[in-house]
């Protein structure tokens, strides 16, 4: 390995942020729901911002559970494939033009609702607990005001893309 | 969902396609009511390239097929004949059992199997245009609010 100067932080920071970007504008059902992430390193935060339309009961007024299903889903999907990715973005392999490779598909998913979902914005981030070269296992937390108070938490299993052998 | 005054028969059927028909996430998924009674219901969505999953495939996303799923459990809990006032989801488990073709229409079926005074169990079976090869299917787990102003 070439131990020459680092790269500029600037440089990184700009693949970094490209590769998430083309990650995120590739799901459009993401848009549609509103859901962007914000990147510190490699960490990831999923925002769902409040919207009239996420509502499924008008009298509390909560976010609908199918929203809140959709939220998580996208937010282990998207976090699934950033780990991915991250050695591709980071050799400069990824991030620039280069499509992406597939995502990974849903095989299940397991949604926990600990508090209806609250007419403000909503927070989650994934934690892959075993990625292999097949399967993968996704836990994902959800939170709005309190990090420590999750209104609803998932679980799921993912088929992973097939790379180039 | 929550509604205001214990409901029976058909009463139950208008009045739950009234909620549905109001219920703004409903609409943004340009959801149909189809047959609901007696603890059976059946909602389809309409192929939408906004609800796209996987853009190379156009394959809609699983969230929204979960959306489906969760609504439709809905309205089987709250068509149940023991009569309930208002409902929530406890935990909903999917299975996608195959990528639904893009272009179909995606029709889901849930029927609310068991209910105790406190907590309604249902399944639920995704199907596209071919009925015979489920798309994805679900168990969950909802509770039930039996009286008017009452806890769940």
């Amino acid at each position: 390995m070439n131990r020459g100067r680092p790269e500029p932080v600037q440089v990184i920071k700009q693949r970094r942020d490209a590769a998430l970007t083309s990650l995120v504008d590739g799901v459009p059902y993401a848009k549609f729901l509103g859901i962007s992430f914000d990147r510190r390193g490699d960490e990831l935060t999923a925002v769902l911002p409040f919207d009239e339309k996420l509502i499924g009961n008008q009298m509390l007024p909560a976010i609908h559970g199918g929203v809140t299903a959709a939220f998580l889903e996208i937010t282990a999907v998207i976090g699934l494939s950033w780990q991915m990715l991250w050695n591709d973005i980071e050799s400069g392999d990824a991030g620039g033009d280069m499509a992406l490779p597939r995502m990974p598909k849903t095989i299940d998913f397991t949604i926990d609702y600990l508090r209806s979902g609250l007419p403000r914005d909503a927070y989650a981030r994934a934690r892959v607990n075993r990625s292999g070269r097949r399967y993968a296992s996704v836990h994902v937390e959800g939170w709005q005001d309190n990090r420590q108070r999750l209104f609803a938490q998932a679980t799921g299993h993912f088929l992973m893309p097939q790379r180039d052998e | 969902m929550t509604t205001t005054k214990p409901l029976d028969g058909k009463a139950r059927g208008s009045l739950i396609r009234q909620a549905f028909a109001a219920m703004p996430h409903f609409q943004a998924l340009g959801m149909e009511l189809g047959k609901i009674a007696d603890g059976k219901a059946e909602i389809s969505m309409a192929y939408d390239e906004r609800f796209i999953g996987d853009p190379e495939t156009g394959v809609i996303s699983g969230g929204a097929v979960s959306a489906l799923m969760d609504t439709t459990s809905g309205a089987a809990v709250m068509c149940h004949p023991t009569g309930t006032m208002g409902t929530a989801t406890l935990d909903l488990r999917i299975d996608y059992m195959r990528p639904a073709t893009p272009g179909q229409r995606i029709t889901a079926h849930a029927e609310c199997y068991h209910v105790t005074r406190t907590v309604a169990f249902v399944r639920a079976t995704a199907t596209d245009e071919d009925t015979d090869r489920p798309v994805a299917t679900a168990t969950g787990t909802f509770t039930i609010q039996r009286e008017e102003g009452g806890k769940k």
